[in-house]
């Protein structure tokens, strides 16, 4: 009798706290393609980190672990542009709006729409995100697409290489969640 | 004893919660970074380009990169206004390295003066890593050889075996921070034949090589070669480079003052007799552009 009171306290103390999702091999695609050259990167190491109750998204980029097809063109993205060194993550801390209109344990597509912060390269600015979750065998699947504004976020292009480079970038983030233990 | 169970399944459900209740920011951050603890991270870009401005540099081409490099040594400044400072004449080496792998390069390139083909290997034995199992410094190991390819007027000593010298080199250097690197690159050059009898076949100088960055495509440089054994007396002179890196998109562009005329191991150690002192010193540059044969792989959803 003991034991089972204590079994269900326990086992309510956890499920009451087990929807939360994550993965740290999400992926990242970045993209500032212009007319002239063809620039796109891609990371396979981010981490997400969802709470199915409160809706709180939380990313976490590792910028150094971007591959792009050209090495000079990784090493320029990370030495001149994007500043590894100094500024070696970038996050996104924001809440899904419209999180109780999911239901995870339904397979389905769910449009959202996601307010947060975006951090890149030292600069934090609000941004708001629209996208989906896929539910698919009680996993969710968050998939978005956005522009950025490279000078937004202090990211300078110097003149000689001005029109290679194009001043909005294409981001796109795809994370299959696991739910956490 | 009933009520005494239930208050501390009711403490084990508050503290669990308690624990779960930190910021999902917080947690996040904690789960990486004791990833982070365990790994490796290689220090990458510590010399804009695989040569220092003469000498090897401790970094390497990346795989399947092709390094196309023009150097260009105008004449001694002290020729004066009637020879342009030098502009009036100008030597030249082509040369082209290719990444066989992120440790190992080969390279081979053809100088004006002398007529002169080297080619060499270079291979990385050890990089600087941070992190989790790190090593603090890069050890390399260079070895290359030369080959005159102009007549030796004497016909009895005008043999191809002697026309050829050799060279080795270790390259031990650290980045220190983001903004300056320092190398020393000990170096042995062996001539088959040498002009004088009482000249050394073998030759050694310590190299120190060393970059400050001055933003994030500008650094400065300074590639030095003191002689330390087999040098003729007032003869054989320190070769001392002065210089900055220019980076522009896939070109870099290294502007510098040295006082050697030759641009391979074997010329600019052995066969520098320009003295600083005497302003016996030349403009030059290096330009290297790089061409991507085999691309990384990086696939797109």
């Amino acid at each position: 009798m003991k034991k089972l009171i204590l079994a269900i306290a326990l086992l309510n103390s956890f499920t009451g706290y087990a929807q939360k999702y994550m993965t740290k091999t999400g992926s990242v695609d970045f993209s500032a393609t212009s007319s002239i050259e063809k620039i796109e990167g891609t990371d396979k190491s981010v981490a997400c980190l969802l709470d199915a109750q409160t809706g709180a998204l939380n990313l976490v980029i590792q910028v150094k672990s971007f591959v792009f097809e050209k090495q000079l063109m990784q090493e320029h993205f990370n030495e001149n542009y994007m500043e590894t060194d100094l500024y070696p993550k970038a996050t996104f801390r924001g809440t899904l709006g419209n999180i109780k209109s999911i239901d995870f344990t339904k397979d389905g597509e769910y449009p959202t729409t996601t307010n947060g912060k975006l951090s890149i390269h030292g600069v934090t600015k609000d941004v708001q995100v629209k996208g989906k979750v896929i539910v698919k065998g009680n996993k969710p699947t968050l998939q978005a697409s956005f522009s950025v504004l490279l000078s937004d976020y202090n990211i300078q292009i110097p003149g000689p290489v001005k029109d290679k480079i194009s001043k909005d970038a294409r981001i796109s983030v795809k994370c299959a969640l696991e739910p956490m233990k | 004893m009933k009520k005494k169970l239930l208050l501390s399944c009711l403490c084990a459900l508050i503290s669990t919660t308690a624990l779960w209740a930190q910021t999902d920011a917080s947690e996040l951050d904690m789960l990486l970074t004791q990833d982070e603890q365990s790994q490796k991270e290689y220090v990458r870009n510590a010399f804009k380009s695989p040569r220092v401005i003469n000498g090897h540099s401790m970094e390497m081409l990346g795989k399947g990169v092709l390094d196309f490099r023009i150097l260009h040594r105008f004449g001694s400044i002290d020729g004066g206004v009637n020879q342009l400072f030098g502009l009036d004449q100008a030597s030249m080496r082509l040369g082209f390295d290719y990444g066989i792998s992120r440790n190992l390069t080969i390279g081979i390139g053809r100088s004006t003066l002398n007529k002169e083909i080297d080619g060499f290997v270079k291979y990385r034995i050890i990089q600087q890593s941070k992190g989790h199992n790190s090593f603090p410094m890069s050890v390399l190991w260079v070895s290359g050889m030369t080959l005159n390819t102009s007549e030796i007027s004497d016909p009895l000593l005008n043999h191809i075996e002697n026309r050829i010298a050799y060279y080795h080199q270790a390259i031990i250097g650290r980045k220190f921070g983001t903004a300056y690197t320092l190398q020393l690159s000990p170096i042995l050059i062996h001539r088959n034949m040498v002009d004088r009898n009482s000249d050394k076949n073998n030759m050694v100088a310590l190299g120190i090589g060393g970059r400050m960055k001055l933003s994030n495509r500008t650094a400065f440089l300074l590639d030095t070669y003191p002689i330390l054994y087999g040098g003729r007396k007032n003869y054989n002179q320190m070769v001392l480079s002065v210089g900055f890196d220019i980076e522009t998109g896939g070109h870099v562009f290294q502007l510098h003052i040295t006082n050697a005329h030759g641009m391979n191991e074997k010329a600019f150690v052995a066969e520098t007799t320009q003295k600083w002192s005497d302003l016996q010193i030349q403009f030059g540059f290096n330009l290297s552009r790089v061409f991507t044969i085999v691309k990384n792989k990086s696939s797109s959803f």
